[in-house]
């Protein structure tokens, strides 16, 4: 609180020059493990995005359920696409659609987008969230390495029906 | 404080001489210091009743508010805590170390009346809106994600708001020039004056980015644009909404140097590195909105890495700067008053009882190993998709702006009644037992809300066991304790909420009016301000003097970050491939 005194460019200590040193290299390679994890890791942010009208995205979504529709829960369609296939997940208040089947150890390319406003796609309890939005088709190259029922909840606030707004996921062998 | 030789009093104000500390205090100034405190506390006030129908409702045993209140209500804390109390307060503050603390006068202070009422006009008019206009309108969260669509009144409020704070930020600006021009004070600005100099000059650029993101929005929403696009929003909602943040960071990093002098005389050991590391926060900090974008569509993984990080964590390098040199100046400052036993002698014998030298260890303690690592890993770019949006987001910035920040602000709080409302402070025990309370309490919400998060929960979200969805979703059963545990915690916090509140009202309404003869601690009639600061003699602290013992609490710190961030990333490899 007090001024400085008139010249207070001291050179650092020896102790506070081995933090900065210390403080500095942490920083270094929290800065590195992404690059790292970029090109090592298998579990990596999707960065596809293609710009899309919300309408014509619901019509390929509805396209895509007419297509390989096997069942219905609850109203909502099941739809067991051919592994390895393009798959869609279409976001509105408040309601997933479809419900999806998946292979294990398949690769998928999962498009995101919403048809109203922003919703929050969360895979549970494998813990994935990706941010859903109209306009904006995100595409995720997702593999499931387990097999089971798995939950997609919102994450983002989306009115006063947020919590209603769940699917499922099924992985079979 | 910058006891300087006066020179002539400008005639363009009225001072009065403070008796404490020797300084002349702009009478105007003082006004507009008390009535931006005491907006500050009403916020806290509503704030906090807030805080305690939303940790009620997210305890799910308790589960209190209805949907529509729940949202409702969540919109009126986030703005309340995140913008009126803290900006409100950070405008005394910018008041104080602007006229007070460099010996000036307040420059123009109609027109810092006219942002003060501004920014009172826009507060109420956004806590109106939230509770009054129709729901979707009103309960559109503290970000109002477009095309999410607020009442126009309700954007009109915010703009208001920010318009007033940033006229008072210019108004800063303008007296730390006078200042220097008039020279009131001699040499550099002191320490304090200097972060919040930083903290205002990161507030512009804040303060514009909402700009850029609020008043096509409010054009929007009075039907004057078509649309706004959604990422275009969130890029500059962020840009406003996480700098916002880093004032509160730089604003708090000078509380937490002004309150190591006032309670054990410290100052810093080296005035360079601890500049240095407010440069780096001029600098870098703004990056970090980028932390609210990680798995948002349209971004690349180089913007994404490059902006997430500071550019090389130099924002974080700067906080690490800060976390060793405060705790130094601490050590230094025992040590040379004689307490030089062992490693831990100095803290052992610390002023403990005084409540803004308690503050000071939990704020930083809870800031540093709850809310700056969490933060750290979540906003690493691939450790985001296990985080984003679930509870160990708010579990972050609870450790880090109310166990942080708002706990600094109440600390320092308790020194700026006798100096600037000169009223006796009352029910000094009470005050003396606050920081603990309150520190305990957010410790067990964060943690609650961080454990919640791991397993999943969504922030944001009334009601986690789905009832009513056309399919089951259970989460982890170990959510409901950890749920509880945060609903305990904000019981306890709530308890040291009101303590605060108690002191703060008891003394400005009923405190003996007395002009302070000598600035004292709340617990003892010392001051170590003047009595043990010695001055900085420019020569490197050594043997006993050394500050041996913050190394090792450094290096402890260190250690616990690396499992934590390695934890993380193990936990990461564990999920299902994406790409």
């Amino acid at each position: 609180m007090l001024a400085p005194q008139r010249v207070w460019w001291q050179p650092l200590s020896r102790m506070e020059r081995s933090w900065v040193i210390v403080a500095f290299v942490l920083c270094l390679f929290f800065t590195a493990m992404m690059p790292f994890w970029f090109v090592v890791g298998r579990q990596n942010v999707p960065v596809t995005t293609y710009r899309v009208d919300p309408k014509v995205y619901e019509q390929v979504v509805n396209d895509f359920i007419a297509e390989y529709k096997v069942d219905e829960i609850n109203g909502i369609p099941v739809v067991e696409p051919p592994p390895g296939g393009e798959i869609y997940m279409l976001a509105r208040q408040w309601q997933w659609s479809p419900i999806l089947k998946l292979k294990k150890g398949e690769t998928y390319k999962l498009h995101l987008s919403s048809t109203d406003i922003l919703h929050g796609f969360s895979l549970q309890p494998t813990n994935m969230n990706l941010m859903v939005m109209p306009g904006y088709d995100y595409v995720a190259e997702i593999t499931p390495t387990q097999v089971g029922e798995y939950a997609i909840v919102c994450n983002e606030y989306c009115g006063i029906g947020h919590h209603l707004m769940v699917t499922k996921l099924i992985v079979t062998d | 404080m910058a006891v300087a030789t006066m020179p002539a009093p400008s005639a363009k104000a009225d001072f009065r001489t403070c008796p404490v500390t020797g300084l002349k205090v702009d009478l105007a100034a003082e006004r507009l210091i008390i009535v931006n405190a005491v907006a500050a506390v009403v916020f806290l006030l509503i704030g906090g009743f807030y805080a305690l129908l939303l940790a009620l409702t997210r305890w799910q045993a308790i589960h209190l508010l209805p949907a529509d209140w729940f949202y409702r209500v969540l919109t009126g804390h986030g703005f309340d805590m995140l913008v009126a109390w803290i900006v409100f307060f950070e405008v005394a503050g910018l008041y104080f170390g602007g006229a007070v603390m460099l010996n000036a006068r307040l420059v123009a202070p109609k027109v810092a009346w006219l942002a003060y009422i501004l920014m009172v006009v826009g507060a109420v008019l956004v806590n109106v809106m939230t509770l009054v206009a129709p729901f979707d309108q009103g309960a559109v969260m503290f970000t109002s994600y477009v095309p999410l669509q607020a009442h126009p009144l309700w954007y009109l409020g915010v703009i208001l708001f920010a318009v007033g704070a940033l006229v008072a930020v210019f108004i800063f600006f303008a007296t730390i020039i006078t200042a220097k021009k008039e020279r009131t004070y001699e040499g550099s600005m002191p320490l304090v004056a200097f972060g919040l100099m930083a903290a205002a000059i990161i507030a512009v650029y804040t303060l514009l980015s909402g700009a850029v993101a609020y008043v096509p929005t409010f054009l929007w929403s009075i039907g004057i644009l078509p649309s706004i696009d959604p990422a275009f929003y969130r890029n500059f909602f962020w840009s406003f909404g996480h700098p916002a943040q880093q004032i509160n960071l730089a604003a708090m990093v000078a509380i937490w140097y002004g309150l190591a002098a006032v309670t054990v005389g410290a100052n810093p050991v080296n005035e360079k590195l601890s500049r240095f590391a407010f440069i780096l926060y001029l600098f870098f900090i703004n990056l970090g909105s980028a932390h609210h974008l990680l798995v948002d569509p349209g971004y690349s993984f180089a913007w994404k890495a490059t902006n997430t990080s500071y550019a090389m964590y130099l924002a974080v390098l700067g906080s690490l700067i800060h976390a060793f040199s405060i705790p130094a100046a601490v050590e230094v400052a025992q040590r040379r008053r004689g307490f030089t036993s062992g490693l831990f002698g100095w803290l052992k014998n610390a002023p403990w009882r005084e409540p803004g030298f308690s503050t000071l260890v939990i704020s930083m303690v809870l800031f540093g190993f709850i809310g700056g690592t969490t933060g750290v890993v979540i906003g690493t770019e691939q450790i985001n998709l296990l985080a984003h949006n679930t509870m160990r987001l708010p579990g972050h910035f609870h450790a880090t702006v109310v166990a942080g920040t708002t706990l600094a602000f109440m600390g320092f709080s308790y020194y700026l009644i006798p100096l600037i409302f000169r009223r006796k402070l009352r029910l000094v025990s009470w005050a003396s037992w606050q920081p603990y309370i309150f520190g305990l309490g957010m410790a067990l919400v964060s943690i609650g809300m961080i454990v919640s998060g791991l397993q999943g929960v969504p922030r944001r979200h009334w009601d986690i066991t789905f009832s009513g969805a056309p399919i089951d979703v259970t989460l982890p059963g170990a959510t409901q304790i950890s749920l509880a545990i945060m609903g305990v915690g904000a019981l306890i916090a709530i308890v040291g909420g009101i303590m605060y509140l108690a002191v703060i009202l008891a003394s400005v309404l009923t405190g003996q009016k007395e002009e302070a003869r000598r600035l004292t601690l709340v617990m003892s009639d010392q001051n170590p301000l003047v009595e043990h600061a010695l001055p900085n003699v420019g020569k490197e602290p050594e043997g006993k003097e050394s500050p041996r013992g913050t190394l090792v609490i450094g290096v402890i710190f260190i250690v616990t970050f690396m499992i934590y961030y390695l934890s993380n990333w193990w936990l990461l490899g564990r999920g299902w491939f994406i790409r």
